[in-house]
C-alpha cells in the first residue's frame, strides 16, 4: 500500500465536504480519488494516488512509463488488483 | 539473471552503470530504505549489474512487515468479535500472528473487508450503523495523509461507530536508529521517494549532518535507483555526507504541505515498537487526544493484554535492519515460504524474503554465501 499508482484525473467533484474525483487509471479501470491534498490540480491533468488520495501531480509520459515499469514489475496487483486482472471495473 | 539489454532505458542505464564503475574506487554499503525498492531491484536483477564494491542492503520499509505482533493480534482479537466490521489494507491479511492471522478469521466467518483506501472504510461505517467498523491504519507516511484525513472526516461527521488501530511509523527516526545500533553497518541511505513526495526531505539534513553519511531521495524505478546510488557513491568517494535529491520529478524539498498539515491535525509523533526490531524512540504516529474518541485500542480496553509469541526461527528482526539477508536464514525457503509465511518479511511483496523467493535470487545468493564460508 505504500507505492503510489499513476492515474488521470477524469471528473472532479464535492463529496462530503471533501475535494474528490474520479481517476483512470487505464485498462478500463476507475477510481475514485481525494484530491484534497493537490489543489492545483485539474481536470485531465496526471498523478499519483496513493491509497485514494492525490499526492503529487506528474506529466502524462511520466505517468504512462510509470504504470508500464510497475505492471512490469509485478507491483499493481497489491495496489489495485483489478489492475493486474486486467479486469475493466464495473 | 536479467541482461542489460532487458531494461527499459538501456542507453541510460548502461552509462549510469559506466559512471558509477568510473567513480567508485572501494567498496560501499547502501541501505534502501523502502520495500518498493527491495523489490524492485530484486526483480530487474539490478544489484547484479552493480560494480562488486557496491553492496545493496535492505532496510525496514516494508510497513506491514514492521507492524508490531501485538497489533496484530489486536487486530485479529478485534476481528474476531460478532459487533465489529475489521478493514484493512489487503497486504496486512496474510501476516502471520501469535496464533494465526486475519485471513483465517475471515474463513472462520468473522467480518473482514479489505479496504483500497480508509475512505472506503468510512462509508462502510455509515453504511452499516449497527456495527463498529475499525480500520487497520498503518503505513509510513505515505498512507499517513490518507488514514489522517478519514480520522478528520469521521469526528467532523459524527461518524461514531469508527475507529481505527493506530501503528503508523516515520522513516527518519528508523535511519537514526539504526545509526545507533552497533552491528548496522551502512555507508549510505537511498531515502524512499514516495515517503519523500508527501514529507519532502527537509527531516534528513540533520541526520546526514549527525552522522556524516550521505541520504540520497531515489525512487523505485532502475533508472532512479541508478541515480540514486551513483549520487550516493559520489558523496562517499568525495568524503561528503549531504542530502540529496535523485528524485526530482515526484520530490520537493518542502513535500506536500496540505497533506502534512492533517498529519499533524490528527497525529502526534510516539514512541513505537517496531516488529523484530524494538522500540525506537518517536518514530510513530498515535492519535492526539482531541480524536481519543476514535481509538479502537480505547473502544475496545479488553483487547489490551495480549500474550505474543514470535516464531523461534524468525530472523526477521536482522533482515530489517540490513543486518542479514533471507538466504541466511535457516528457515527460509524451507519452513517458511509465501504460502507458508513464519514471519511478515515473507508475506508482502516489499519484504526482503518475499521478493528473494519471487525472484528466485536465492539460489545465487546461497551459492554466493557458501562460497564465502567455504
Ligand atoms: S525467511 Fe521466513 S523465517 Fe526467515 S527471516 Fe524471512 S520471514 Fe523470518
Amino acid at each position: 500500500m505504500c507505492l503510489g499508482i499513476p492515474g488521470k484525473v477524469v471528473e472532479i467533484y464535492q463529496a462530503n465536504g471533501l475535494r474528490m474525483g474520479k481517476v483512470d487509471f487505464g485498462g478500463g479501470v476507475l477510481r475514485e480519488a481525494c484530491l484534497e491534498y493537490t489543489p492545483d490540480i485539474a481536470l485531465n491533468d496526471y498523478t499519483i494516488i496513493h491509497v485514494g488520495f492525490a499526492i503529487s501531480k506528474i506529466d502524462e509520459k511520466e505517468a504512462h512509463e510509470t504504470l508500464a515499469l510497475l505492471a512490469e514489475l509485478d507491483m499493481l496487483g497489491e495496489e489495485l488488483p483489478e489492475l493486474a486482472k486486467d479486469e475493466p471495473d464495473a | 539473471m536479467k541482461h542489460l539489454d532487458e531494461y527499459r532505458d538501456e542507453a541510460l542505464t548502461r552509462r549510469l552503470l559506466d559512471e558509477l564503475t568510473a567513480t567508485v574506487t572501494r567498496p560501499w554499503r547502501l541501505m534502501e530504505v523502502c520495500g518498493g525498492q527491495t523489490h524492485s531491484i530484486m526483480k530487474t536483477g539490478l544489484h547484479d549489474l552493480l560494480p562488486p564494491q557496491i553492496e545493496l542492503v535492505h532496510g525496514p520499509g516494508c510497513p506491514v512487515c514492521v507492524t508490531p505482533l501485538e497489533l496484530i493480534d489486536k487486530a485479529i482479537a478485534l476481528a474476531s468479535r460478532p459487533d465489529v466490521i475489521f478493514t484493512s489494507y489487503g497486504d496486512m491479511l496474510r501476516v502471520p500472528g501469535s496464533g494465526r492471522d486475519l485471513f483465517s478469521v475471515k474463513a472462520a466467518g468473522g467480518d473482514v473487508r479489505i479496504v483500497y483506501s480508509p475512505l472506503d472504510a468510512l462509508k462502510i461505517a455509515r453504511d452499516n450503523p449497527a456495527k463498529t467498523v475499525v480500520f487497520f491504519a498503518i503505513g509510513f507516511e505515505t498512507t499517513a495523509p490518507a488514514n489522517a484525513m478519514a480520522v478528520v472526516q469521521a469526528k467532523a461527521q459524527g461518524i461514531d461507530n469508527f475507529a481505527v488501530l493506530v501503528s503508523h511509523v516515520t522513516v527518519p527516526p528508523v535511519i537514526a536508529g539504526l545509526m545507533q545500533e552497533s552491528g548496522v553497518q551502512v555507508d549510505a541511505f537511498l531515502a524512499a521517494g514516495h515517503v519523500c513526495a508527501v514529507m519532502g526531505y527537509w527531516e534528513y539534513g540533520p541526520l546526514a549532518e549527525q552522522y556524516r553519511i550521505p541520504i540520497v531521495v531515489t525512487g523505485f524505478e532502475p533508472v532512479d535507483l541508478l541515480r540514486g546510488i551513483l549520487m550516493a557513491v559520489r558523496q562517499l568517494e568525495q568524503g561528503r555526507h549531504e542530502v540529496e535529491n535523485a528524485y526530482e520529478r515526484s520530490v520537493t524539498y518542502e513535500g506536500n504541505q496540505p497533506a502534512q498539515a492533517i498529519i499533524q491535525r490528527a497525529f502526534e509523533l510516539c514512541d513505537r515498537k517496531w516488529r523484530g526490531i524494538g522500540t525506537i524512540p518517536m518514530s510513530g504516529y498515535r492519535l492526539r487526544a482531541e480524536y481519543a474518541a476514535l481509538d479502537a485500542e480505547q473502544r475496545f480496553p479488553d483487547v489490551g493484554a495480549i500474550q505474543t509469541a514470535e516464531s523461534s526461527l524468525c530472523i526477521s528482526g536482522l533482515i530489517l535492519q540490513g543486518r542479514k539477508k533471507p538466504f541466511e536464514c535457516p528457515a527460509f525457503g524451507k519452513e517458511c515460504t509465501p504460502q507458508t509465511p513464519l514471519g511478515a518479511t515473507m508475506v508482502s511483496s516489499e519484504g526482503a524474503c518475499a521478493a528473494y523467493y519471487r525472484y528466485g535470487r536465492y539460489r545465487d545468493a546461497i551459492a554466493e554465501a557458501e562460497k564465502k564460508s567455504s
